[in-house]
């Protein structure tokens, strides 16, 4: 319990900054990270929020294009701590892509 | 007392339906914001589509977008009309005179602080704006983002 306890706060803060010394010390965590989006790597966290920077007011269900990039393989939406959308957009960007799933434009869920 | 809405509606025809039908289906849209006394921006055809997903036994089908200025009950009935059709897989009503309106408000919004902003700052109008001015500008915003980043 309390290992497992220990092994879930690294994985939250080995997010960022403590990257480093997590890779050292858990080799059977790593696997799990993996698993778990596989944000590891390179991939730097976005702070900003796209739709904010670009002024973009009105996210459309019809922009595939745009809305594509909010939804990763699996299909699901990307959470806000990932996407650096801020609130307002990502409320708008939710019923768009839901609207986008109805019209079959964006898969509801991939295999 | 009853503004005009604007709807956006998109329908999905079913890949058996011939051209003829397709443009049956406008037509009747047509006739149907006639009888409300509505009237029909604009259509676009996004043509034949493959669906994300299979909507019964389909896996593509025709897209056609309307945009129709009209009163609610003129979407209720289109509505109707569309769940009945068999030739359509899907349809989506979205109003969407609200949201270019508040849109339309925030681009204002932002103009004018910005004209504020450059006011402030003893910045000729952007169209007199000299070329220079304009670039030494962007490089400065660069510079900042960079730094938060």
């Amino acid at each position: 319990m309390a290992e497992h306890n220990h092994s879930s706060s690294t994985e939250g803060g080995g997010g960022s900054s403590f990257g480093r010394s997590g890779e050292r010390s858990g080799g059977a965590g790593r696997g799990r990270r993996d698993d778990k989006g596989g944000r590891r790597g390179g991939f730097r966290r976005r702070r900003v929020c796209k739709f904010c920077v670009e002024k973009i007011d009105v996210i459309s269900y019809k922009d595939v294009r745009l809305l594509t990039a909010y939804i990763p393989e699996r299909g699901k939406i990307q959470p806000r701590r990932l996407s650096g959308t801020c609130a307002a957009h990502q409320r708008k960007l939710q019923t768009a892509i839901k609207r986008a799933r109805q019209l079959a434009l964006i898969p509801y869920l991939t295999d | 007392m009853s503004a005009a809405r604007q709807y956006e509606l998109v329908y999905i025809v079913s890949p058996v339906a011939t051209d003829q039908e397709v443009a049956d289906l406008h037509t009747q849209i047509e006739t149907i914001a006639g009888k409300f006394a509505g009237t029909l921006e604009k259509t676009e055809s996004w043509g034949r589509r493959k669906l994300a997903y299979e909507i019964g036994p389909h896996r593509e089908g025709t897209y056609v977008l309307e945009t129709l200025n009209g009163p609610a009950e003129m979407m209720k009935e289109m509505d109707r009309r569309l769940k009945v059709s068999d030739k359509i897989l899907r349809h989506l009503v979205v109003r969407v005179d609200e949201e270019t309106r508040i849109a339309d408000r925030k681009k204002a919004e932002r103009q004018a602080a910005a004209a504020a902003r450059r006011a402030a700052r003893g910045e000729p109008e952007p169209v007199e704006a000299p070329a220079e001015a304009v670039v030494a500008d962007a490089a400065g915003d660069d510079a900042m983002s960079e730094g938060e980043v």
